[in-house]
């Protein structure tokens, strides 16, 4: 399955980094995601996109997890020559990632 | 209990003006800010108010004060803003015309100044926080330097009696403390109340992020009336906790999902969000939604500020050119390519020089690079090829050789766009706090 079944994301920018939060629409998914989405998928899956170091922070109070990407933004945000210079759509780009399925997972998404 | 009720009046400088007029009339609020500064804007404002002493301030803050002023001096509500950009002075000027000519006498406006220190750190041995380097390193193209000032000199302004405060760079959560910080009487060493301001100031700067902007994905996240999308406000008590809510019958949502995406939204360690006056924790932040579009905020802390500020400083970096052209039906992909290997090829032939140069399909491969070809085959493409260069003339040669594909190029090439413009990029640096000196000055209308 995608990741989109069972997360929704944001990007922001600062210089010439990317973060992309990872929020578990059910807190109870949230060590599932903590297991499969690691730093070093997340740095596979933007090889060809973004290629840099990726740090992963955990927020288990609010069942998300936050990823920062280093030299995402092709020198950053105000010199990049990127279509999407903010990177601001890197957060779709990761809920593509493919995790295992998810067994006995409630069908509703919920927001 | 006390509680204090913050609008924010937009995200970013181009934000829809209407959603604040709304606040302004119907939110009950006592004080409004505007979070209107991106990171290079300063640098641009600046080099306006060389060519002219009375501009540099934010291009839209006199449509913004004409659309806010009568409504907030009706309802007694206070606005705070970092549209001064590059002239906080000048901004307030023009401020105080608007009220004139809308018959609002004797409003008082607040400039606040000293977030330039382009004089201090020009030349100077300060490293740069994004590359290798120094200030000094960046030599006669340096063109702005703009400390991220801290909370206390608009507090300084709504104590000296300020209806309006107008900065230049503050940090952007401080527009949305400082009255929490005046009201409360919080002291500026309390870091756990300081640190939740810090949460509740994120959660508001980008205004309709939080209540269901910048958030829809249809059938899996759906938001209602997102053309009538309603912006924040922020039901604040004196223990720093919070209710994020909107004006009822305002289009978009708030919930529980909405707020956490911004809470983390440009945050790296959610245990350190750095401030002019507080390193935030935002790891202990919880939601919950008390009643519809009403979620409460609570945990959140804080640890002594930093010794130092964060300075945005503008260069002039290069050069970029660019043109974009469409190709759709059957083929297009194939047409686009070739398209993109004859501009290749002319570029090299006529000598254009790039330092960086990009070849790519829009709606192939411009965000996916390598990993977007093996994807179906889309009906309809866009070539774009945009080049760094070190000149004006160079860049503009690159989008020429876009729009010459008209008849030169495959067949069907349609909708050709191009551009070129010169590169005022930012990098930033750190300086000591007591470097920077804040001053108040004050416009009556």
């Amino acid at each position: 399955m995608q990741l989109r079944e069972l997360a929704h994301a944001r990007t922001g920018d600062k210089g010439n980094l990317s973060q992309i939060s990872v929020i578990a629409y059910e807190p109870g998914d949230y060590a599932y995601l903590a297991e499969h989405v690691t730093a070093e998928r997340v740095r596979a899956h933007f090889a060809a996109i973004a290629p840099g170091e990726v740090t992963r922070y955990e927020l288990p109070g609010l069942g998300a997890l936050n990823f920062v990407i280093q030299n995402a933004l092709g020198g950053g945000v105000t010199r990049s020559l990127s279509l999407d210079a903010h990177g601001k759509s890197l957060s779709s780009v990761l809920l593509e990632l493919d995790i295992p399925d998810r067994q006995g997972r409630k069908e509703a998404l919920l927001f | 209990m006390k509680t204090i009720r913050i609008g924010s009046g937009a995200g970013y400088s181009g934000d829809r003006i209407e959603p604040a007029v709304e606040l302004a009339e119907r939110g009950n609020i006592s004080y409004l800010g505007f979070e209107c500064l991106a990171e290079r804007t300063i640098a641009l404002a600046q080099a306006e108010r060389l060519r002219d002493p009375e501009a540099g301030f934010d291009p839209l803050l006199v449509a913004r004060m004409e659309a806010v002023l009568r409504p907030c001096a009706a309802n007694g509500v206070r606005i705070i803003t970092n549209m001064g950009a590059a002239n906080p002075t000048g901004a307030a000027k023009a401020t105080a015309e608007v009220a004139r000519r809308l018959g609002l006498p004797g409003l008082r406006i607040a400039a606040v100044t000293g977030d330039d220190v382009l004089a201090e750190v020009q030349g100077g041995d300060y490293p740069l926080l994004e590359r290798p380097g120094t200030v000094a390193s960046l030599g006669d193209s340096t063109r702005s330097a703009n400390a991220y000032m801290g909370l206390a000199p608009i507090v300084d302004a709504l104590r000296g009696g300020a209806d309006v405060v107008i900065t230049g760079r503050v940090g952007d959560p401080a527009l949305f403390m400082a009255p929490l910080v005046h009201e409360f009487g919080w002291a500026m060493d309390d870091w756990d109340r300081l640190g939740k301001g810090a949460v509740v100031g994120h959660l508001l700067e980008c205004a309709g992020q939080v209540t269901g902007g910048y958030f829809a994905d249809p059938g899996y996240k759906d938001v209602t009336d997102l053309a009538r999308l309603g912006f924040p406000i922020a039901e604040v008590s004196e223990d720093g906790s919070a209710i994020i809510t909107k004006v009822e019958g305002s289009g978009g949502r708030i919930r529980v999902a909405t707020c956490k995406e911004q809470l983390l939204y440009e945050l790296l360690d959610p245990t350190a969000y750095l401030q002019p006056d507080v390193i935030a924790d935002f790891s202990s932040v919880r939601f919950a939604e008390v009643a519809p579009d009403r979620v409460a905020v609570s945990g959140g802390g804080g640890r002594p500020r930093p010794d130092t500020l964060k300075v945005s400083v503008g260069y002039l970096d290069s050069y970029i050119g660019e043109g974009q052209i469409s190709y759709v039906g059957p083929g297009a992909v194939a047409r686009g390519r070739l398209a993109l290997d004859i501009v290749a090829e002319r570029l090299q032939l006529t000598g254009v020089r790039t330092s960086e140069l990009r070849l790519e399909l829009i709606g192939v491969d411009a965000v996916y690079k390598g990993s977007g070809v093996a994807r179906a085959e889309p009906g309809e493409i866009r070539i774009r090829v945009v080049g760094r260069t070190e000149n004006m003339a160079e860049a503009i040669r690159i989008g020429n050789e876009v729009e010459t594909l008209y008849t030169n190029g495959p067949a069907g090439g349609g909708g050709a766009f191009k551009q070129a413009r010169q590169v005022v990029a930012v990098v930033s640096t750190l300086v000591p706090q007591d470097m920077v000196r804040p001053a108040v000055s004050y416009e009556v209308s």
